[in-house]
């Protein structure tokens, strides 16, 4: 508190110039946080534990956590080599191939849950191929994987990607002197340099996987224990009751707090 | 960075102007009015089409929707949305607006009914009502809080006692998802993505392409649409012409063609 009011009295002795970058941060301050700080409150009442206890909260979170640590587990042990190789690897079209792994991060979730239905669908692109297998992948938990991979694993691919171009050539030109072998090089040196950055990179998958909503409720439904994760619940709980769905709103502020925490402690020890 | 400063001034001139000059002719001409109409998903079509015909009788008036869930469309009153006339598909969204002194009294402008529709192609092979509970079919409904999802529920019931005793049961295990309002449920089956979905036979008119089987009268359940003008409402004279104009036999046609029973 005495650090918040030496800062307050330094702004104040430094002559008015200095509101001019006051003020208008806190008024953006205010809007980012002001929302939070309104459902926190109203989240405070006797009905909470109940409400974040009830069997579809008590569904919906299950079901999120299941699928999004699928999401992650996916991004890394696909996206792992991927980055690698846009990392290290010189080959043709290299340019185009890192625009096409960034498009879902900027996409409109709206478009993205289009574009699955249209390539996995029924009758979609790959859909229907798989559907003379009997595979239909609309409406169930696994089009919730794909959903949160498809909007999440770049982030990872990115993380990782930047962490391994960030290790100095000159290690891996000396242990590929001693006689080590891709895969060696991969395991011993670059792997343990690069781990910070592959381990935000997956937290960072993983919020984003969670907070997955506009591609899932197009492409995967919304049916309770299926396929309704968190947001979806939280949707829907907002016309039903909304209790729960500020419950469930509290309960992603409190684990992305958590998450982004987590990040920031991993980027400062780099 | 000093010779960009005369050429930002004048566009910033430029721009004035040309912002300017269409405001000014407006004023001099007629005051321009928005109607803002909150109205259920199913009502789209037909609302579009008498918006356009609203305008077109009432010079200077625009008439803007919003399309959704009665239910939503209710909360976002309650919320404080900015709305001039509701027409919802279920009496107690109407009921509740009006018992918290949101909603003035509300009419019955048009009724509608329930049917079955399923994908061009029919993949799941769907011939009757009874085909509903076949294993494995992949029916969508609109979620039991969307008044065509409450509707549906009542249906089965009544197909329930009908059919046997396990049908809704039967039926409602092959639900695959429950969408937040009736025109996501055409989009997954017009998609092929749904073997069946529930709807208003107003949505079946307004997609030929998809296929349907009716479902009889002593199956079926009525659905009442009321409108009514919102306290709320800015500009109560004309919430109310909008209204009248609904229940007018030219409002009532439109609403005819798109599959609705009129009440007029």
């Amino acid at each position: 508190m005495t650090a918040l009011r030496r800062f307050f009295q330094r702004i104040a002795s430094r002559g008015h110039h200095d509101w001019l970058f006051v003020t208008p941060s806190l008024l953006l301050v205010g809007l980012l946080g002001l929302p939070i700080l309104a459902l926190i409150l109203r989240a405070i009442n006797k009905s909470f534990f109940t409400d974040a206890l009830s069997p579809s909260a008590l569904s919906a979170l299950r079901l999120s956590l299941i699928t999004s640590i699928i999401s992650v587990a996916i991004a890394v042990v696909f996206g792992t080599p991927l980055a690698y190789m846009l990392a290290r690897w010189k080959f043709p079209s290299k340019n185009w191939l890192e625009l096409l792994i960034d498009l879902p991060v900027v996409l409109p979730p709206s478009v993205a849950g289009l574009a699955l239905l249209i390539a996995f669908g029924r009758e979609g692109l790959l859909g229907s191929a798989l559907s003379q297998i009997n595979i239909t992948l609309p409406f169930t938990t696994a089009a919730v994987v794909i959903a949160q991979t498809f909007v999440a694993a770049p982030l990872y691919v990115r993380s990782a990607r930047i962490g391994f171009a960030e290790i100095d050539i000159r290690l891996e030109e000396a242990a590929r002197v001693e006689g080590a072998n891709q895969w060696q090089l991969f395991r011993e040196v670059m792997f343990p340099l690069a781990g910070r950055a592959l381990i935000s990179g997956a937290i960072l998958t993983w919020t984003r996987a969670l907070g997955e909503f506009g591609a899932t409720i197009l492409f995967a439904g919304n049916l309770e224990g299926v396929t309704q994760t968190m947001p979806l619940a939280i949707y829907l709980g907002f016309e039903r009751s909304i209790g729960v769905a500020i419950a469930l709103s509290v309960m992603l502020v409190g684990v992305s707090v958590i998450l982004l925490l987590l990040t920031r402690r991993l980027e400062k020890r780099n | 960075m000093k010779r960009a400063i005369p050429s930002i001034i004048t566009l910033c001139a430029l721009f004035l102007t040309a912002c300017g000059t269409p405001a000014a002719a407006s004023t001099s001409a007629q005051k321009q009015t928005t109607l803002t109409v909150f109205a259920a998903a199913s009502l789209t079509d037909a609302f579009n089409e008498i918006g356009k015909a609203f305008q077109a009788a009432h010079p200077g008036v625009t008439v803007k929707f919003n399309f959704a869930g009665s239910q939503t469309l209710r909360t976002q009153i309650e919320q404080g949305a900015p709305a001039d006339v509701f027409a919802s598909a279920d009496m107690s969204n109407m009921t509740t607006l009006e018992s918290e002194q949101l909603a003035g009294a509300s009419q019955v402008f048009v009724e509608n009914q329930l049917i079955l529709i399923l994908p061009p192609n029919n993949p799941a092979n769907i011939t009757s009502l009874q085909d509903l509970s076949k294993p494995g079919l992949k029916l969508v409904l609109a979620a039991n809080v969307v008044p065509v999802g409450k509707y549906a529920l009542q249906s089965l019931d009544q197909m329930n006692t009908a059919f046997g005793s396990d049908f809704k049961t039967r039926v409602l295990a092959n639900v695959v998802s429950n969408e937040q309002d009736v025109k996501e449920v055409v989009a997954k089956v017009d998609l092929g993505e749904a073997d069946a979905g529930i709807v208003y036979i107003s949505d079946a008119i307004g997609a030929p392409n998809l296929k349907s089987i009716a479902i009889p009268t002593e199956l079926n359940v009525i659905a009442q649409y009321p409108i009514a003008a919102l306290n709320n409402s800015t500009n109560k004279n004309l919430a109310d012409t909008f209204i009248a104009y609904v229940l007018s036999t030219d409002g009532q046609a439109t609403l005819k063609k798109w599959g609705f029973t009129p009440v007029q």
